[in-house]
């Protein structure tokens, strides 16, 4: 199990994969903005998303979980 | 026996290291024995030794736990120590502090550059009168250090445990790279830490490779096998000079990595999206010459050693991939000691812009990104090398300074069609200065509104209008930027100017 988190304060902008998903590794799952650059969080290992833990809109610390892939 | 035969006899053992147990335990966990890591290191072999015999009254202390000696790396003589784990688990014993000294003072005397094979258990409690607290104790070795430091290359390739004091050594090298499972650095082991601190920890989590290459940035490069250590210090010392009295040499050139995409094709015309900044460093160096310094630490700024037209050269790029490219106090302390490095070591720098600043926010502040960014401002502001500063995409705020904006005396500043420099991009300028227009207006009227505001913003930073002020040097097409900086380093190869005179300034550290 990954937890995938966010690498830097900001919003959450775009979720790009769905629970359920098979995803590769470097597979982009969540995009923040932040600081008015888009920030993609990718998957450092293939596998499948198992739990989004954030919306779209929500404002995301540093280190914050946004998606768990088994 | 004989004369000769008892020095041959004498020989033999010492050469052999510690006790065989300890040769098999070191196998096991993927070590080589010090005198192979050596022959691995060297074109052909040590060529000099000295203090082979260094206790050798005692049988259990061959060498004394440590070889000093010197050798040749891509043809050039380099001074070496070399702990031996197989004595008393490489610990320093009073003739083996001795021993690191007087390599050192031979380096500095030939200005020859040092490195450190370090695996080794720290001090002997035992001997501490003799080689801890005195002026040829251990404190001295790295008094040596800091006296080496800018005027020959230092070097070391972590192998097992540096511990205590003796984590130090790793500290005053300018690369330290690290064996993944084997290598180590604390202060305190784990076993001390719960006793003392009441922590528990695994010595991984305390101060394993991996934790230090990514977390405290005190590695600076993560190896998996000690043959790809020492194959990474060969190419390493290859674009350096034997010290700082030298320039290093040219080697044959090599075209740029062949690419599908060209540099204006990669990079994507909203600002505000990510592109990979390796794709661009690799269309503008030769083929494979790429060599990372802290590649997993703090990677949204790039920096490492490369070769333009067969010349050394130091980069430093925004990686608009992770995190923006924004600028972090990591990122700013990477930068300010790679800058030094190849100021130092006479090896010009091109910094590649892509940056919208440095990071803003509580967390920041409160680990005093304003000092980590002076020092990295400082570290780029005093260079005397040539510097060349490429706008590849935008420059905002302070990010424009750091990345040696036109300010800091680069040779030139050179910006593709599409760059923006500005205190700050178009949306958050529009926010800071209409904030309360925009919130007076009808809600159906604030988008157009913004956007115009956006539009005029974006005219007034055109990038022409910057040339047309000289505030850049030169707008060029990105598809010939690597013609561009061969031409321009051929030219600022000739640079010879200092900073200022002082002693040395007061640094923001």
């Amino acid at each position: 199990m990954q937890e995938i988190k966010a690498s830097m304060a900001g919003s959450v902008w775009k979720i790009v994969a769905n629970v359920g998903d098979s995803v590769e590794e470097g597979q982009d799952i969540v995009i923040l903005e932040s600081m008015k650059m888009e920030i993609p969080i990718a998957a450092e290992s293939a596998g499948t998303v198992n739990e989004l833990k954030v919306a779209e809109g929500d404002f995301v610390n540093e280190g914050d979980v946004l998606a768990i892939v088994e | 026996m004989s004369n000769l035969e008892e020095l041959q006899a004498r020989i033999s053992k010492i050469e052999k290291g510690g006790k065989d147990k300890y040769h098999k335990s070191n196998e096991e966990k993927g070590k080589l024995f010090v005198r192979k890591r050596l022959d691995l290191l060297f074109d052909e072999g040590m060529n000099i030794e000295d203090a082979f015999f260094a206790n050798c009254m005692d049988d259990d202390l061959p060498s004394d736990g440590v070889v000093t000696g010197i050798g040749k790396i891509n043809g050039q003589d380099v001074c070496v120590m070399a702990n031996d784990s197989t004595v008393k688990a490489g610990s320093w014993g009073k003739r083996t502090v001795e021993k690191i000294l007087r390599i050192q003072e031979t380096a500095e005397k030939m200005e020859l550059p040092m490195v450190y094979l370090v695996d080794s258990a720290g001090a002997r409690i035992t001997d501490q009168i003799e080689m801890f607290p005195g002026r040829r104790g251990a404190g001295r070795i790295f008094h040596n250090q800091i006296k080496l430091s800018g005027r020959v290359p230092q070097v070391c390739l972590l192998f097992g445990p540096s511990a205590a004091g003796g984590a130090y050594i790793p500290a005053f090298c300018d690369v330290v790279i690290m064996v993944d499972g084997n290598a180590s650095m604390y202060l305190g082991s784990p076993r001390m830490a719960e006793k003392v601190i009441g922590e528990k920890v695994t010595l991984e989590e305390m101060g394993g490779a991996n934790m230090h290459c990514t977390v405290s940035g005190v590695g600076d490069v993560l190896v998996k096998s000690e043959q790809d250590a020492i194959t990474y210090a060969q190419k390493y010392l290859s674009y350096f000079p034997a010290n700082f009295r030298s320039k290093p040499q040219a080697i044959e050139a090599k075209g740029a990595k062949p690419s599908e995409k060209t540099i204006n094709e990669l990079i994507p015309e909203n600002q505000n999206a990510p592109f990979n900044m390796y794709d661009l460093i690799d269309q503008t160096i030769d083929e494979g010459s790429f060599c990372e310094i802290k590649k997993k630490f703090a990677p949204e700024l790039i920096t490492g050693l490369a070769r333009i037209d067969g010349n050394s050269v130091g980069i430093i790029a925004n990686q608009p991939r992770v995190k923006g490219g924004v600028l972090f106090t990591d990122s700013a302390d990477k930068a300010a000691k790679f800058i030094q490095l190849c100021d130092a070591f006479n090896i010009p720098l091109l910094f590649l812009t892509d940056v919208p600043g440095f990071m803003i926010g509580t967390k920041v502040e409160r680990q005093g990104i304003i000092r980590h960014g002076a020092k990295m401002l400082s570290a780029m502001s005093e260079v005397t090398v040539p510097k060349i500063s490429v706008i590849v995409r935008k420059a905002y705020g302070a990010g424009l300074y750091a990345m040696s904006g036109p300010a800091f005396e680069p040779d030139c500043c050179l910006a593709f069609p599409n760059a923006q420099i500005a205190v700050m991009g178009p949306e958050a300028a529009v926010n800071a200065v209409e904030a309360n227009k925009i919130a007076q207006l009808p809600e159906k009227e604030r988008a157009a509104y913004i956007k115009q505001k956006q539009d005029e913003y974006k005219e007034n930073i055109d990038i022409y209008r910057l040339a047309s002020e000289m505030v850049i040097d030169a707008v060029i097409d990105p598809n010939t930027l690597r013609e561009e900086l061969m031409k321009r380093l051929s030219v600022y190869a000739a640079k010879n100017i200092t900073f200022t005179e002082r002693k040395h300034g007061v640094y923001p550290v």
